[in-house]
């Protein structure tokens, strides 16, 4: 991109050109820059996240070990679920939103590019604070480290008197400060897919992406300030001695429990809905289709939207609430299986005819497909109330969330990463090696997942660091770490990937996936410009109308 | 802006629902009964800042910049007022009935609601002293008109809201 103009001679910028390239790097307000840079992010934390993962799995492999301390187990259970959702999965899926919406709407940058920035490095020094904690956690009193209170932190834990020292400081302004970061972007997406289109592109034209992040960063806005308010009452019953979730002076803990789930069942939604975007704009390349019932695909997502703003107390269940509020979460949880039903009955109907191609994107794709339906059954499971007295805080659930998460969001991930590489950098990502991490991966991930759901219904609880022997987890537990290390190998085997192909893959072209929408009709990596014109959209495929003038989109619609 | 505003009334949201669940279960003195007067004159000021803030953008959509500068300057003035009778009434709270945010749930959850938006007007009143700053320099003109109005929507936002904590806090909470 930019290497043909260093090349000009005498200019001080060959001299010392990677401080110069850093800061570069550093100050930059590109939307893309800081799309790889939110994404590069997130990709450390993966690797720290999925270490504190790798050393839960080890401590659990079998009865009675003794790896690492209960304290340690609770630290790692702690940071290593606070890390993967608000410093993995948030802003990774920020990073591609950052990267493709403009590209993708035909603008030339965001709404507000220094508000971008400056989110980004919100979130960026609020992930270090919560590393930092490992260092400055024990404060002055010499007790604990890193947080340990769960990524809940339930009240009472977080109280002064059973959370001594500063992990638990560190932990809420973390979150805090990355949580400002958030409402930023989501700012910044919103702002832009209401201005910023290109002309023609009227909202029932957008990709779907940019109308599935639409809806996201309107669900941030709401979901992500309940837990900014609640951190900010959490700081003032820590520091100025106030009673909000204090028990012993009139206070609830189970205040702290209903604000922490307003924001942490839709949280899940934001993160998959993103992830819904990914699958509708790379199934129907691959697919060779146009989206199957785009309208119904929207109004779905916005159904979605609103539905999981009422479902947050099924994480409740146990905590006893009256009958009514029980059936009404049961009923509402039991709804959003109709509109994520009728997304994933569209995927398949854009497959169903087509000429599929299985690339390594496509993979993940259909992967993902499947892995989100058995992990949204086993949600319409958890959803019932009884089932949930009987199976709740087990490894039942852990499993549920994790098939959510990993096989879900993660997968989608990683099929994005495929499809998206060459545009990004300019380079294919190796399908060989994509092919390997493909199935290591899936091997890996329903060996652990599918097996760790047995041991939950076997009565083995959540957040226990050790058990004992004879209860016949012990196998169970044995193969579930197995096949958490087959997929840490293939996670190497993926990052290896992007960095070797960064250097040796082949020339990506502009547009190597013959896909429609209009990031590809730029060159790869995009110009800082984007757009040398801005373009001129009539069809919700602008590029089949370039590629095919005899037989356009726009005559249909 | 509107984006903002939508993520701040959540914010606000949650603290008003933490207020009104809180109301009456404190375990010790004093209650808001007790305590409490309602400030009506400095709601005045600060509701009746929402109308000069709104002619003031008028008039700078006409371009008659003095007539906009000693609005707006009115309503920075009218927000200071305010936040002074919100010290005041702070003072006498802390000093002569000794409530403070740790004495009970009624401290605590009234000084981080009014607290919380206190801290909006002051930010609110800071932004306007720099446009009026900006504007005393005469670099405020009709063509910043739809900035100002972006501003006058925050200041909007914040009056509403005090209408809310008004309502909960002096009405409903006692």
């Amino acid at each position: 991109m930019s290497s043909d103009a260093i090349t000009i001679p005498g200019v001080g910028l060959q001299e010392n050109p990677w401080v110069d390239t850093l800061h570069q790097w550093i100050t930059t307000v590109d939307h893309k820059r800081l799309g790889i840079l939110y994404i590069v992010y997130a990709l450390v934390f993966l690797l720290l996240g999925g270490v504190e993962a790798a050393i839960i799995r080890i401590q659990l492999m079998h009865s009675h070990n003794d790896f690492v301390s209960p304290q340690v187990f609770n630290r790692m259970f702690t940071m290593h679920g606070t890390t993967m959702i608000f410093f993995v999965a948030m802003p990774i899926l920020f990073g591609f939103a950052n990267y493709l919406v403009p590209l993708m709407i035909g603008a030339r940058d965001m709404a507000f590019p220094r508000l971008n920035a400056f989110s980004f490095w919100l979130s960026a020094f609020g992930g270090l604070l919560l590393y930092f904690s490992f260092l400055g956690g024990s404060g002055l009193y010499g007790a604990g480290n890193a947080p340990d209170v769960g990524w809940w932190a339930y009240a009472p834990l977080t109280a002064r008197a059973f959370s001594q020292g500063h992990s638990s400081d560190y932990w809420t302004l973390a979150l805090l400060v990355s949580g400002f970061g958030s409402i930023g972007t989501s700012i910044n997406i919103v702002a832009t897919i209401l201005c910023l289109r290109c002309p023609g592109m009227k909202l029932n034209r957008m990709p779907l992406l940019a109308w599935l992040n639409l809806v996201m960063s309107g669900m941030v806005l709401i979901v992500i300030t309940p837990l900014s308010a609640a951190q900010l009452m959490l700081l003032v019953d820590r520091y100025l001695g106030g009673h909000f979730f204090d028990a012993q002076a009139g206070g609830s803990a189970v205040l702290w429990m209903h604000f922490f789930w307003i924001f942490g069942h839709p949280e899940v939604y934001v993160l998959i809905i993103p992830c819904f975007a990914f699958m509708s704009e790379i199934i129907p390349v691959f697919s060779r289709k146009p989206i199957f019932g785009y309208p119904v695909m929207v109004a779905a997502t916005v159904c979605i939207g609103f539905v999981s703003m009422s479902v947050w107390a099924h994480h409740m269940f146990t905590v006893g609430m009256n009958s009514y509020a029980n059936s009404f979460f049961a009923i509402t949880s039991m709804l959003v299986g109709i509109p994520t039903g009728i997304k994933i009955f569209n995927w398949i109907g854009t497959m169903w005819g087509g000429r599929i191609r299985f690339t390594t994107a496509m993979l993940f794709s259909v992967a993902f497909l499947f892995q989100f339906l058995i992990s949204g059954l086993t949600g319409i499971m958890l959803a019932s109330a009884p089932f949930d007295w009987q199976l709740s805080l087990s490894y039942f659930v852990v499993a549920h969330f994790h098939y959510v998460i990993v096989g879900g969001i993660l997968f989608a991930i990683f099929a994005a990463f495929y499809y998206w590489y060459p545009k990004m950098t300019g380079r294919m990502l190796s399908e060989r090696l994509g092919k390997w991490h493909f199935w290591l991966f899936v091997i890996g991930f329903h060996m652990t997942f599918d097996v760790m759901h047995v041991p939950g219904l076997l009565g083995m609880p959540r957040r226990i660091y050790t058990y004992e022997p004879g209860r016949g987890w012990d196998t169970l537990n044995l193969i579930v770490s197995i096949g958490a290390f087959i997929q840490a190998i293939a996670i190497l085997v993926f990052l290896w990937n992007l960095v070797s192909s960064y250097f040796t893959g082949t020339k990506a072209g502009n547009d190597p996936w013959d896909a429609w929408t209009l990031e590809w009709s730029t060159s790869s990596p995009p110009p800082p410009y984007n757009f040398r014109t801005v373009p001129v959209v009539e069809s919700r495929r602008p590029l089949w109308d370039l590629k095919h003038p005899e037989d356009p989109d726009s005559q249909y619609e | 802006m509107a984006c903002l505003i939508i993520a701040e009334s959540a914010i606000f949201t949650i603290f008003v629902i933490a207020y009104l669940f809180y109301i009456g279960k404190s375990l010790t003195g004093p209650t808001p009964r007790q305590v409490l007067e309602t400030p009506i004159f400095f709601t005045i000021c600060l509701l009746s800042s929402s109308l000069t803030i709104h002619y003031a953008g008028k008039f700078l959509q006409r371009g008659e910049r003095r007539a906009f500068l000693s609005l707006w300057s009115l309503t920075i003035l009218l927000g200071a007022l305010f936040l002074f009778g919100t010290g005041r009434e702070w003072h006498r709270l802390i000093y002569e009935r000794s409530l403070t945010i740790s004495t009970n749930l009624f401290g605590t959850t009234y000084y981080s609601l009014v607290g919380l938006h206190a801290l909006h007007v002051t930010a609110g009143v800071i932004m306007l002293s720099i446009v009026a700053i900006f504007s005393f320099s005469g670099r405020v003109g009709i063509e910043h008109s739809r900035r100002v109005e972006v501003l006058s929507l925050y200041w909007h936002f914040v009056d509403a809201v005090w209408v809310v904590v008004f309502t909960v806090v002096y009405l409903l909470g006692r």
